[in-house]
């Protein structure tokens, strides 16, 4: 058997404890909702949560579509955008001075009042969603980018330098694969936060998406339908997160070789 | 004459109008195709003088000449080998091995070619491609000194190449290093804190002082090529070895 077969099935082994112990729980809650008869409006048992999902799932599509397009597009301009505000930063040491301070005092600005004001500037279009996933996405990836592109190790520019390389072949020999695991990591961050910022974007008015039917589901004590939202939600970030994990895998190979 | 430095002095500016001086009019000349060791005190400015051979550091005075070529502050006109090995994690070690060539923009396929078969010839050729952190120390050691082979050609500084590898593997390296020295014999600055290293590898040891550093002394290893270990356990060499303790003392 391969070393890669066998490395996969020791994941998969490492996996059951995992999936046992989730399945434990949501039989907890299922023999409790149903032990303590509580109503489906205030809290549905796994199986209604599931049946929910499932009557509306041509409905729950087509809003998780304008969901996945709200945030794709947010997240690849977040990355566009970090790109460029990253290598300025680390390029230009005023720019840093300049613009460092700012992008973190952004970040404390709470996204709930921001997001109404942007509806209020911009419409009820997708434009304003869009942006409360880049707002939520920028500041991980940017800070993760410059983290990696300041290099520590002066010996290896040392080095690079002895042999006469030029700013740029600096950058990309050096800077920008040290920055990668750092740039991923950022990118999974932003990756399971992209998905709550198109959400939230919905949720203040919008006409589609999974922030509409969580409102309508929430205004109508569609409890079971709320929980199945929350499902799209935390299913559709997964899949950010895989995506980001398997990209990941791709630029880096050379972190994916053990030590033999 | 190869390589020569003439009347190199070097000094930091220190708190209020004390400098520290690192270097003091140093002369050295080096022939072509020499293999010379410099050895002396703990920061006595060692490195200094490989940093400015390297155009890493270019605020000296005096001269540095290659070949009459005034190369101070000129980086990229010779091989240079730290201490760390620095291969690029995120590079094989054939792609390591060719990172000059890279630098200097010379044809990608071409310079693969050429790398893997000094890597072939000196007993690398399994690991072409592994990654940095799948090769053992020496291994690692020998694919950076075959990256300053390849960039250097003519002239190499060996800045303690050796100086974190256990004692074992240090005199297979040394071994390895003068079979790849003795095909091509570049001219070789290697600096030491050992001195059996010194006396195995080197056709001359210059010996410097404390800081400020001048040169203590020159001294002439005599013994034929290809060198085996054994010498190391003549009566000529230990006459060398105390008069090198008693310099450095």
């Amino acid at each position: 058997m391969s070393v890669r077969s066998r490395r996969l099935q020791k994941k998969w082994r490492d996996g059951i404890p995992t999936l046992i112990f989730l399945f434990l729980c949501l039989a907890v809650w299922q023999i409790s909702v149903d032990f303590f008869k509580l109503p489906l409006w205030l809290m549905p048992s796994p199986a209604a949560v599931i049946k929910a999902f499932w009557r509306t799932r041509e409905l729950l599509w087509s809003h998780t579509l304008t969901t996945i397009w709200e945030t794709t597009t947010g997240f690849v301009l977040s990355i566009a955008l970090s790109l460029v505000a990253g290598l300025a930063m680390v390029l230009s040491p005023m720019a840093k001075r300049l613009f460092y301070p700012m992008l973190i005092v952004s970040q404390t600005v709470p996204l709930i009042a921001v997001a109404p004001l942007l509806i209020l500037w911009l419409g009820y279009g997708l434009l304003p969603k869009i942006l409360t996933v880049v707002i939520v996405c920028f500041f991980p990836i940017t800070v993760s980018l410059i983290e990696g592109l300041e290099v520590s190790d002066n010996d290896l520019l040392n080095l690079l330098k002895s042999m006469g390389a030029s700013r740029w072949q600096m950058l990309y020999m050096i800077r920008w694969p040290n920055a990668l695991p750092s740039f991923f990591a950022g990118l999974k961050i932003a990756a399971t936060y992209s998905v709550m910022g198109a959400v939230i974007g919905e949720w203040l008015g919008a006409s589609s998406g999974l922030g509409v039917y969580l409102t309508r589901s929430s205004h109508s004590f569609r409890t079971d339908q709320v929980f199945a939202a929350i499902v799209a939600i935390t299913l559709l970030s997964l899949f950010y997160f895989v995506l980001i994990t398997g990209i990941r895998r791709l630029a880096l190979p050379w972190l994916n070789t053990k030590q033999e | 004459m190869a390589l020569e430095l003439r009347k190199l002095s070097l000094s930091y500016p220190g708190a209020g109008d004390s400098a520290l001086d690192v270097l003091v009019d140093i002369n050295l000349k080096i022939g072509t195709g020499t293999f010379v060791s410099l050895i002396g005190p703990s920061g006595c400015g060692k490195s200094s003088i490989c940093n400015l051979i390297a155009g890493v550091e270019k605020s000296a005075q005096g001269q540095i000449l290659l070949d009459g070529r005034s190369i101070l502050g000129l980086p990229g006109q010779v091989g240079y080998m730290p201490q760390k090995d620095l291969l690029l994690p995120w590079r094989t070690l054939l792609d390591n091995v060719a990172l000059g060539n890279d630098i200097r923009r010379e044809d990608k396929r071409e310079s693969r070619e050429n790398a893997r078969r000094w890597l072939n010839r000196f007993g690398l050729g399994k690991f072409t491609e592994h990654y940095p952190h799948q090769l053992s120390g020496g291994m690692r050691q020998r694919g950076a000194l075959l990256r300053t082979f390849l960039f250097g050609q003519n002239t190499l500084i060996l800045d303690e190449p050796f100086g974190a590898l256990d004692a074992l593997t240090r005199r297979e390296m040394q071994e390895w290093l003068l079979n790849v020295w003795s095909q091509s014999s570049p001219t070789v600055v290697f600096i030491t804190h050992d001195i059996e290293e010194a006396i195995l590898l080197s056709d001359e040891i210059v010996v410097l002082s404390r800081r400020p550093a001048h040169i203590l002394e020159r001294i002439t290893i005599p013994f034929s090529r290809p060198r085996k270990p054994d010498i190391l356990f003549s009566s000529e060499v230990l006459v060398v070895k105390k008069r090198l303790l008693d310099l450095l003392r």
